[in-house]
């Protein structure tokens, strides 16, 4: 994706040819805009897009979908950001305008990663889904004919799934898929088509997220509206260092208490530890001075001189908190990047017990812990088939006696948080997703300093480039 | 018509063999204007000999070879398999795993003894002109799917020889479905589901396809006369007492009163009709649909998915014998299908009784053995009851030939413009 200088397109749209750019009220987005807008443009458009999804994700969590009062409370928030909605309106060209170029942008901004993909292919196709349902009859036809959409007559052979229990029509050997089973193939599609348009956006990312107008704007998107984290501390001061022993052994996963351990037993921990199980205690609920008291108690412990660890070990931890140098706050890890990046070596307690530890010690680390022999087996069989996670899984539901864990392991600190859960009855249990381990710049000098610079474009109309997203989002 | 005796088979076939058989018209057909090379070649024949010899993998060069076989080995049964991908007859040479079966016909199998549990004038083996119907409604309603809604064009229906009937659809493209797609079309025609130990056998959902509509179209013209005339259904309480266990237990007790206050079928299932549709039973979808449901139990086509769904199933050939009945295969005119009559149909004995009496007034015209038998043949069946039958498959081979001419054309069109 070029975002350089180069050929610049400018379109300037005048009166009619404003209704043929934007015919419908929904669109698939297959073509991105080639239009030059205004800095300020481009972050309104967005901010008002992640408003939009979010209403969405909302209201979907509250309300049955495809019924009132989620379909009137849904064109209200549509109507109250200005995106388009209704075929039949008059002067819709605005808010299509703003449609389509909102969703574009947003697509840089949640490409970055896999839950962020996730979590925006599901709103916009809840919103599709809601605009689809309001579409007239004789207006989907219409729709349909522009997306391309090849669809209403399928020979029957490539149908199978669909003629075998009768739920279509047959005719002349081709199956017609009813209008209203349209709108599942209609989502499909998108989906199939969005999906791997992200694929390609993250791609490219690099080239954008170089363009120091962009990369705050889009970062900023991204991490203040895809909900809980592991960073905000919510839980910030409400775990006491003299708890972490016992917690350790009742709600620490394998990984962190074998971290845990090591730590006690050697009063020391080498850079791969520390970052892993330093990170995962931030995301407990440990604040930057209980952290900086924690590490250097231990650390004392094993004769180290408390000037050397002020010097030397303290700045890192500060830095893991964001509060040096970059100030990037750090994310704990998760589950994928501890199994896949950087394997512990010798003298290394790091890692993914489950990935990393040889089967029989494995083994003799579990019965340690007190697992059954069956348990243990059943573990060891998972570990055989590489579904580490899942043997995580395992051992939590034999430490907790529960049959079934409940959720599905990806991240340390998701461990922790379930085995609490169960633990103390919590009642404020929202689903935390996860961070994604893209560093998250907080506002600091260095975005100041190209700010201001971006600043000192905003009044003018700045020109910025969208040529050559093209090549990438089309087919 | 002379009695068929299974002793005098043999002989039968022997004369039906040499004289009969229509191998012009049964080449052209598995030929299929010679467009894929080896096609015929490829197929696979199995044969079952006397004393229930059963040999597979026989495989033809040409309709001379098919010829000499056939009249060598005398078979009592012949069926079709599918084209394979070298000669069957050379299998045990290929190497391991490289011999597979690659095209053939889709094909139905539908067998009176699948309708046991409804039909009370037979059982197993046995037909009647009673309970035929069933496969005169079969006929018309799969072959009404296959053309209108699937669009093949090439069925070939065929009497089976003793208690149903086949279908052969040869369209070109259907030949290549797969095993899945061949599963698909049964599940898509399959309506009546469930063994002996399963009281109601069709659920009807609330949205009415079409298929099933246009079924039960066809079912409704001849519901009154099979089944509350001919098979009586509601004739006495043993036979009602079945119906009405597939009725809500609440009308029960009403309708078994008021169906001794009637006098037949007819009447009762009015009465059946009334009750059903009355306010008496809280179901989701009572009244109509329950109407139908029981029509389409005692009505609708069973097929057997096995027949169809494998690409190397071996099916009775058209025109081979049958041996219990000495009924030949013979096809069915689609455009008298409810005038078909399976003891009309003729049996080895009967065709070969006419022959010898055609011979008999042809006697004295010279000529050498092996002219005067083709010349014979192609005669022969003429003068039989053969004759309508062959003529019903060669008209299918017409309709074949066409749109494969249509389907050279097009293509050599197609090239034109390049």
């Amino acid at each position: 994706m070029q975002f350089s200088g180069g050929m610049r397109k400018k379109l300037r749209l005048g009166g009619d040819q404003r209704k043929a750019s934007y015919p419908h009220s929904l669109q698939f987005y297959l073509e991105p805009p080639s239009e030059n807008i205004s800095l300020i443009e481009f972050e309104s458009l967005a901010i008002d897009r992640v408003k939009l999804l979010k209403a969405v994700e909302n209201l979907g969590v509250s309300y049955v979908k495809g019924i009132e009062p989620y379909q009137s409370k849904l064109e209200n928030e549509i109507r109250r950001l200005k995106f388009s909605f209704r075929e039949s309106l008059e002067d819709e060209y605005e808010p299509r305008r703003k449609d389509h170029i909102s969703h574009f942008i947003l697509r840089l901004a949640y490409c970055q990663s896999e839950d962020l993909r996730r979590w925006f292919i599901q709103q916009e196709m809840d919103l599709l889904r809601f605009r689809f349902s309001i579409l007239p009859k004789d207006k989907i036809r219409n729709f349909l004919k522009d997306s391309h959409l090849q669809f209403e007559a399928i020979p029957f052979a490539d149908a199978l799934d669909l003629f075998r229990g009768r739920k279509v029509y047959l005719e002349g050997g081709f199956a017609y898929v009813p209008l209203r089973d349209i709108v599942a193939i209609v989502l499909n599609e998108f989906r199939a088509k969005l999906s791997k348009a992200l694929a390609l956006t993250a791609r490219s990312l690099p080239a954008v997220q170089s363009d120091e107008r962009l990369q705050p704007l889009l970062n900023h998107l991204s991490h203040s509206y895809t909900g809980q984290d592991y960073t905000i501390q919510k839980n910030a001061g409400k775990i006491s260092l003299d708890q972490i022993d016992s917690l350790s052994t009742k709600s620490f996963p394998p990984c962190m208490r074998q971290l845990h351990k090591a730590l006690r037993e050697n009063h020391h921990l080498r850079h791969g530890g520390r970052m892993q199980y330093g990170l995962f205690l931030k995301g407990i609920g440990l604040t930057l001075e209980q952290a900086l008291q924690f590490w250097k108690q231990e650390f004392i412990r094993g004769k180290m001189d408390p000037d050397k660890f002020d010097k030397g070990y303290s700045y890192n931890i500060r830095h893991s908190f964001g509060k040096e140098g970059k100030r990037t706050d750090y994310t704990p890890f998760s589950c994928l990047k501890i199994i896949l990046t950087n394997p512990p070596g010798q003298g290394d307690y790091h890692g993914c017990p489950f990935r990393h530890s040889d089967p029989e010690l494995l083994k003799q680390k579990l019965q340690s812990y007190k697992i059954s022999p069956a348990g243990i087996n059943q573990i060891l069989d998972l570990v055989k088939g590489t579904h580490y996670q899942v043997a995580c899984q395992k051992y939590f539901e034999m430490i907790h006696n529960v049959d079934d864990c409940g959720f599905s392991l990806n991240h340390p600190n998701q461990f922790f948080f379930e085995s609490q859960r169960i633990l103390n009855g919590s009642k404020d249990i929202r689903k935390e997703s996860i961070q994604p381990e893209t560093p998250q710049p907080k506002p600091s000098v260095q975005k100041t300093k190209d700010a201001s610079s971006a600043l000192a474009y905003l009044n003018s109309s700045l020109e910025m480039d969208m040529e050559g997203l093209e090549d990438y989002f089309s087919e | 018509m002379a009695t068929y005796d299974p002793a005098e088979l043999p002989e039968l076939l022997k004369l039906y063999y040499r004289r009969l058989f229509p191998y012009a018209q049964y080449y052209r057909w598995l030929n299929y204007g010679g467009v894929i090379k080896n096609y015929f070649q490829h197929r696979e024949f199995s044969f079952t000999l006397k004393d229930d010899i059963y040999i597979r993998y026989q495989s033809f060069s040409n309709q001379r070879d098919l010829e000499k076989e056939m009249q060598k080995m005398n078979p009592y049964k012949i069926d079709i398999g599918a084209v394979y991908s070298h000669r069957p007859n050379q299998h045990n040479t290929v190497k391991l795993g490289a011999f597979q079966a690659q095209e053939k016909e889709l094909v139905f199998d539908i067998d009176m003894t699948d309708y046991d549990d409804v039909r009370r004038c037979c059982s197993s083996a046995d037909i009647c002109s009673k309970c035929w119907t069933l496969m005169t409604m079969a006929i018309h309603i799969i072959d009404r799917a296959l053309k209108e809604d699937f669009g093949f064009k090439h069925r070939l229906w065929v009497y089976s020889g003793r208690r149903g009937v086949h279908c052969w659809v040869c369209d070109e493209s259907v030949r290549k479905l797969s095993s899945a797609v061949r599963s698909g079309i049964v599940e898509y025609l399959s309506l009546v589901k469930g063994g002996q130990d399963v009281k109601k056998k069709v659920h009807l959902s609330e949205k009415i396809h079409p298929f099933v509509s246009k079924s039960i179209n066809i079912i409704k013209k001849y519901f009154e006369e099979y089944a509350l005339v001919d098979q009586d259904i509601l004739e006495n309480k043993e036979t009602w007492d079945k119906i009405l266990a597939l009725v809500p237990e609440t009308i029960h007790e009403k309708l078994q009163q008021n169906f001794q206050k009637h006098h037949n079928s007819l009447q009762r299932w009015e009465c059946l009709k009334k009750a059903i549709s009355s306010q008496d039973i809280k179901n989701d979808k009572c009244g109509h649909w329950l109407e139908l449901e029981i029509m389409l139990q005692y009505c609708f086509p069973r097929l057997d998915i096995n027949v169809s769904k494998g690409i190397n199933h071996l099916l009775k050939s058209p025109f081979s014998v049958h041996p219990k009945t000495g009924r030949i295969s013979v096809p069915i005119d689609l455009q008298k299908v409810d005038q078909f009559d399976p003891f009309t149909v003729p049996t080895i004995s009967s065709v070969c009784h006419e022959l010898d009496a055609v011979s008999t007034n042809d006697e004295g015209k010279e000529g050498n053995e092996a002219e005067s038998d083709i010349k014979h043949r192609t005669r022969d069946y003429k003068k039989t009851s053969l004759a309508p039958y062959i003529k019903v498959f060669e008209q299918f081979l017409e309709n074949l030939d066409k749109s494969r001419k249509g389907e050279l054309l097009k293509k050599s069109d197609l090239q034109k413009d390049f």
